[in-house]
């Protein structure tokens, strides 16, 4: 049997169903990006009377803040979907049923998109209201710099899941706390330059490094530059190749321990 | 009826199958063969190796070696071409709460490719008698109407492969019977393989042909019920158990 879009499709009925009979779990989508963003376009405002940092440029506090939100809740929305099955114990129904691995995992895709959505949408209207979000400026580069950090979140949640398939719920904190390693790192609120010389290495090795690095340069100078995307999308290659290789490992690992049936604590 | 089938017509087929987790052997060269039309039971104590040669079965768990294949298909390497004709019942997994009963079933159609699944999920009901809960949440239900709603699940796609863990647990002894009478007439008029792992021997001498018992990891006896109660020279299953568990061999034929 080979990748059947209508099993993409039933899993994702699966959480649309729970997403629409639960009303917290729509809320906590819109809930924190729409705090986060109070919070900081609060702080920007307050920052751009008193000072003229390029900081502040075009809103670069605001558009990092929700691109940020977009490269964490990819990953989240990812994971949580999974994990919406361990909590339910139905892993052992859809490991057992003709679902591949590969659909599971594109219908984990499917529904970070539309968790993205109804979290996004509400925060980035916001955004432009309030805080001087400037969607036009960033043009079409703001599509491209979406799609390149829900890929880099897609691909950590890979490897998320793949850890909880292996080693139950003990790993499920890292669906929540994982991100945060990336926040200093790739440079959401700064330039590169503003890192140690030998710390540059590493953030230019995680792909959101060079999507805020492209968005910073569009609100400055008005420039999209193609080859920041071109890295992006390059390590975004490399990223999501390793972690398919990971969650297989990690798959084949707890079939071995003998862990699906009893995904648990 | 004990019936060793040839591999030719077997529906499962298990050899020289064994599982070690480290140092802990779980399943010790266990070899048998289910045939279509037939219902076996695997009988051991807590830690005998049922639960994982289950898992071997169906693929979920890796064998460290030996040869494991449903319908002519090797369970380690091609188990998706053949999970569409087969299917489980488990209390170790549990469907979603929050969704409804026709909602959990439709999904578990879609992803089994069943045809005319609102058709088919209104006979299930009406079979297992779950029509008037087919639009409350599964999370809702009584132990006895979420056993049932697992055995319609587990009968969505007409599997020719059951594997069923503790079938009836949970439900009372009425209820129980009608599902195991239910479960030989779904055999009967598919020709479907059932293996099934349980501690109740009613259940087992009522629905098995043959019996597998395990001590840990190993077949210690494989006949049916009342040729083990023969043998053992004892008056029900529940007591050759007993002695298979306790290691008392003295009074075996």
């Amino acid at each position: 049997m080979s990748f059947s879009v209508q099993r993409v499709g039933a899993l994702c009925l699966r959480y649309v169903y729970l997403l629409a009979s639960s009303w917290p779990r729509l809320l906590e989508l819109v809930y924190w990006p729409v705090l986060n963003l109070l919070t900081w376009g609060f702080l920007q405002n307050y920052a751009m009377a008193s000072t003229n940092s390029t900081l502040f440029v075009g809103g670069a506090l605001v558009s990092g803040l929700l691109l940020w939100e977009v490269l964490f809740r990819g990953q989240i929305g990812f994971s949580i979907s999974f994990l919406e099955e361990v909590w339910s114990r139905n892993l052992g129904n859809l490991l057992m049923s003709p679902l591949r691995p590969a659909e599971f995992v594109a219908a984990l895709m499917v529904m970070s998109l539309a968790r993205l959505a109804v979290g996004m949408i509400p925060a980035t209207i916001l955004a432009i209201a309030f805080f001087g979000f400037d969607l036009a400026r960033l043009g079409i580069g703001f599509a491209a710099f979406f799609a390149l950090l829900v890929v880099t979140g897609w691909a950590v949640g890979l490897v998320v899941c793949g850890l909880i398939l292996r080693h139950g719920l003990g790993a499920e904190s890292l669906a929540w706390t994982i991100m945060f390693v990336f926040w200093p790192l790739c440079c959401v609120y700064y330039p590169l330059s503003v890192l140690p010389a030998w710390l540059q290495p590493f953030a230019l090795a995680l792909p959101p490094t060079h999507v805020f690095e492209g968005m910073r340069a569009v609100l400055s100078e008005g420039v999209l530059r193609l080859d920041l995307l071109a890295a992006a999308a390059a390590l975004n290659v490399l990223w999501i190749v390793a972690a398919s290789f990971a969650f297989a490992a990690l798959l084949d690992r707890a079939r071995d321990a003998g862990t699906l049936l009893s995904s648990g604590e | 009826m004990c019936s060793v089938m040839s591999p030719a017509t077997a529906a499962i087929e298990v050899e020289n199958l064994v599982k070690n987790y480290g140092p802990v052997r779980a399943v010790d060269g266990l070899s048998f063969a289910v045939a279509g039309g037939s219902t076996t039971a695997l009988l051991g104590g807590n830690g005998a190796g049922k639960s994982t040669t289950i898992g071997m079965i169906m693929g979920l768990v890796l064998p460290t070696s030996g040869t494991v294949s449903v319908l002519g298909t090797d369970m380690v390497r091609r188990r998706h071409d053949v999970l569409h004709r087969m299917n489980f019942e488990s209390p170790y997994v549990d469907m979603p709460h929050r969704l409804t009963v026709r909602q959990n079933l439709k999904i578990f159609g879609m992803l089994y490719g069943v045809p005319d699944l609102s058709g088919r999920i209104a006979t299930l009901a009406g079979e297992l008698d779950l029509t008037a809960l087919l639009d409350r949440p599964s999370g809702k239900l009584s132990a006895g109407q979420k056993t049932r709603v697992a055995l319609a699940k587990a009968l969505i796609n007409e599997p020719e492969v059951m594997l069923l863990d503790e079938p009836t647990a949970s439900l009372d002894p009425d209820t129980a019977d009608w599902i195991r009478g239910h479960l030989e007439r779904y055999r009967d008029r598919r020709g479907a393989a059932i293996l099934l792992a349980s501690h109740n021997m009613g259940e087992v001498e009522r629905l098995c042909d043959r019996v597998i018992m395990l001590k840990q990891g190993r077949i210690e006896d494989d006949a049916s019920p009342a040729e083990l109660i023969r043998r053992y020279g004892r008056s029900s299953l529940e007591e050759v158990f007993l002695d298979v568990a306790r290691g008392r061999r003295e009074n075996v034929a």
